[in-house]
């Protein structure tokens, strides 16, 4: 594995009663494209935001470029990570420019560089120029996660965080949303953490699947080892879903 | 014009001035006061709700009381401050008002601020955490703006509601749109009460509808709405306060009045001969009774005409009788003892409470004197003024003759006399100096057992005062030159339905009346 750019040790997070993570231990190389899948309640979500620390955990450790997360100014930490999710979250009261500008801003860039990475990142995510003049409320939802993706690339971070970015998207621009971002990710050089719980999803865009269940990882590798090398038959279960479903879409089509 | 709508007109500036003045600065203090404390109950649960129950319980005071209630703490504050710095501060007129008004202008602009605040999409919250706001960024360049639509109109509400409960602070020494209202109502002057109510009703849509303006620029994120709300209300603010500036001038004198006809006009007198000796005069006008004692001994007020009677029962707290001149020989020292009061003197007339009725019920009932009405009290409604019933010489008068009356009404002094000539009360606590009581030929009711003490008007002088030859000297002339019957008629030609003139003019009339002396 390349050089790590998260690790996580022991990381443990309860809410009342219920163990959200049960001493999680992971670690992310760069330039990987990893997707943390499993069902609702498996802490996928939560451990995805240990890591911009929009969570804090009870217990354990959270390194992001050898930085330990808990010391760091969690507004400086997150300038410098991507991050986007299922409900987009544009600002209502600032233009599409002004959304995907936000960060550079905070950063204090200067306005014309501003100007200039709002444009490349229009083009990047393949949204006219026209938009960026536009009310968030004036887009498609397609075209609003596009404006959430180019939100979160806008400083140029290495890291982006996502959390079940496409989820709410109909199936077609779900598949060229994700082919884009795929595209995007070789071409920036980007380290990408995905949280999905669609399992084709999981497969078709990430190098490498981690399987979460009740708090605690069960399976950990890219997609076609980890379904030769487990065990466990709710892990096979869950990997050969999509495969059974491509088979299935072929006979009924008959392709 | 009409000659009283021209004189209302007259005093425009000055009221409309302190209204705006008033009414902007506490707006102002509301909103320093409560978006501070919106933020924090927006972001703590556990502060939310008592800091909400706490402004609405501040609500629920009628908001007369709530100004009347800051003198008292404001006089105790300032006696405080005296003894400790050395500095004492003014308990009457504005700053009471400002704060009344204040804490009245706070729940609506923080139940909406809290309500705003709380009120965002999580989803937005979350994603200004995640781009890397800090929590100070994040309520400025999100929660606020998000936010503002909602605060706009609790601010415009607010707004309203201080514009309109701004009247109210008349009766603690603030000059205000109220003047008309207050002034009016007790001289029947409708016309005044009228033009009160309509130059705080244009207020108050004014100022809503340039606020409106402020708050569709938030909703639609335009600008130059915004602005031009904003700028309106500034220059509106401005150019009504702006004449102030001409009265701002301290007055040498200030002379004060209670809240009635008789109080006004001897103002006027007392005012008139002072800006005669080219001394600067304001006053302070509709005083509560006690009040007006309390502003005076603090120096809140140089001079003001009170009564033997009510001194000695009310300041002096005595029960007894000792007759017309001794209770006036003791005011003259006890109170220069207790407070450094200077008691110029008796201006000649009486202005003691009387038992007044109907002549035709009089003689149906015959009753004649208090012993009478004794006697048929309990089928009988007795009709006073709203202080009467509370005050030491009530309970003097009910001790020594034992009345058990069927009703007891308090009115106004003006819809006491109505109340009476209606039959809705049989019997009234009417003023022996009042007009109306010789024009209405009602009958007086003797007093046999001397149960209802002496009433000099006296004049008063504050302790800072009292060695002041200029005051002393102009208002001298004065004493023993009053008689009651000049008194009446002046009162009358205020109080009545028809010709009637301004307290400033029936004062004029009453000082040529005194001339010839």
């Amino acid at each position: 594995m390349a050089q790590p750019i998260i690790c996580l040790e022991g990381v443990a997070k309860r809410y009342a009663a219920h163990a959200a993570l049960d001493g999680v231990d992971l670690s992310v190389g760069e330039g990987e494209f990893v997707a943390l899948v499993g069902g609702s309640g498996s802490g996928k979500t939560t451990l995805l935001k240990t890591i911009n620390r929009l969570i804090v955990p009870d217990a354990g450790r959270v390194t992001v470029a050898g930085e330990d997360v808990a010391s760091a100014e969690p507004h400086l930490l997150r300038r410098r990570i991507g991050y986007v999710f299922q409900e987009v979250g544009l600002f209502p009261h600032l233009s599409v420019g002004e959304n995907i500008a936000i960060t550079p801003k905070l950063l204090g860039w200067a306005p014309d560089r501003v100007a200039r990475r709002v444009e490349t990142l229009l083009d990047l995510v393949a949204l006219p120029r026209e938009v960026a003049a536009r009310a968030p409320a004036a887009l498609s939802g397609g075209q609003r996660q596009r404006v959430g993706v180019a939100r979160a690339l806008a400083a140029e971070p290495a890291l982006m965080l996502m959390d079940e970015p496409f989820g709410a998207l109909d199936p077609l621009t779900r598949d060229a949303l994700g082919t884009d971002y795929r595209a995007l990710h070789e071409r920036l050089g980007l380290t990408t953490v995905m949280v999905t719980h669609d399992m084709a999803e999981a497969v078709l865009l990430a190098d490498r699947i981690v399987v979460l269940a009740d708090g605690v990882i069960l399976a950990d590798g890219a997609p076609a080892d980890l379904l030769a090398g487990t065990a466990d038959p709710a892990v096979r279960a869950l990997l050969e879903a999509p495969k059974r479903q491509a088979e299935r879409l072929r006979e009924r089509l008959g392709a | 014009m009409s000659p009283s709508l021209r004189a209302a007109f007259d005093l425009l500036p000055e009221y409309l001035g302190w209204h705006v003045l008033l009414s902007a600065s506490a707006l102002a203090l509301g909103l320093a006061i409560s978006l501070p404390l919106a933020i924090v109950a927006a972001r703590s649960p556990r502060l939310r709700w008592p800091v909400l129950a706490l402004a609405s319980l501040i609500q629920t005071i009628p908001s007369l009381a709530l100004l009347a209630l800051f003198f008292p703490l404001l006089l105790a504050l300032s006696a405080l401050s005296l003894s400790l710095t050395g500095r004492g501060f003014s308990a009457l007129g504005f700053l009471p008002s400002l704060l009344a008004l204040t804490l009245y202008s706070i729940l609506p602009i923080l139940r909406n601020a809290v309500a705003g605040l709380t009120g965002i999409d999580p989803a937005i919250s979350e994603a200004a955490d995640g781009v890397g706001m800090t929590p100070r960024q994040k309520l400025y360049q999100v929660e606020l703006p998000l936010a503002a639509p909602i605060i706009m109109a609790g601010i415009r509400t607010a707004a309203v509601w201080t514009i309109g409960a701004a009247t109210l602070s008349t009766p603690v020494g603030q000059t205000s749109l109220g003047n008309y209202i207050f002034a009016g109502l007790q001289t029947e002057n409708w016309v005044s009460v009228l033009f009160g109510c309509a130059a705080s009703a244009v207020l108050a849509l004014a100022a809503d509808q340039l606020l409106g303006l402020v708050e569709t620029g938030a909703c639609r994120r335009r600008r130059v709405l915004v602005i031009a709300g904003l700028a309106g209300l500034v220059i509106g603010a401005a150019v009504a306060i702006a004449p102030l500036a001409g009265f701002g001038k301290p007055a040498s004198y200030v002379v004060g009045a209670k809240n009635f006809s008789e109080q006004y006009i001897l103002a006027e007198l007392m005012a008139d001969r002072l800006e005669r000796t080219g001394g600067q005069v304001s006053r302070k006008e509709d005083l509560g009774s006690a009040v007006a004692y309390r502003a005076l001994a603090a120096g809140e007020i140089d001079v003001y005409v009170d009564y033997s009677g009510t001194l000695w029962t009310s300041v002096l707290k005595r029960a007894d009788n000792p007759g017309r001149k001794a209770v006036l020989a003791g005011l003259t020292t006890e109170l220069k003892r207790r407070d450094g009061v200077l008691v110029l003197g008796s201006l000649g007339f009486e202005n003691a409470y009387a038992f007044a009725m109907r002549p035709d019920r009089a003689r149906a009932l015959n009753v004649a004197s208090l012993t009478d009405l004794a006697r048929e009290a309990p089928q009988l409604t007795l009709g006073s003024d709203i202080e009467f019933l509370s005050r030491p010489e009530w309970k003097a008068v009910d001790a020594a003759y034992g009345f058990t009356f069927k009703t007891k009404r308090s009115f106004q002094p003006t819809f006491m006399y109505r109340a009476l000539a209606g039959g809705d009360a049989d019997v009234i606590s009417a003023f022996s100096s009042d007009g109306r009581i010789a024009a209405d030929r009602l009958v007086v009711l003797a007093d046999p057992k001397g149960a209802i003490p002496p009433y000099d008007a006296v004049i008063l002088i504050s302790p800072k005062r009292a060695d002041d030859r200029r005051l002393i000297e102009a208002l001298r002339p004065l004493v023993g030159a009053v008689p009651v019957e000049a008194m009446r008629a002046a009162n009358y030609s205020v109080d009545r339905d028809t010709a009637k003139v301004t307290p400033k003019e029936a004062a004029q009339a009453l000082e040529r009346a005194l001339a010839p002396r």
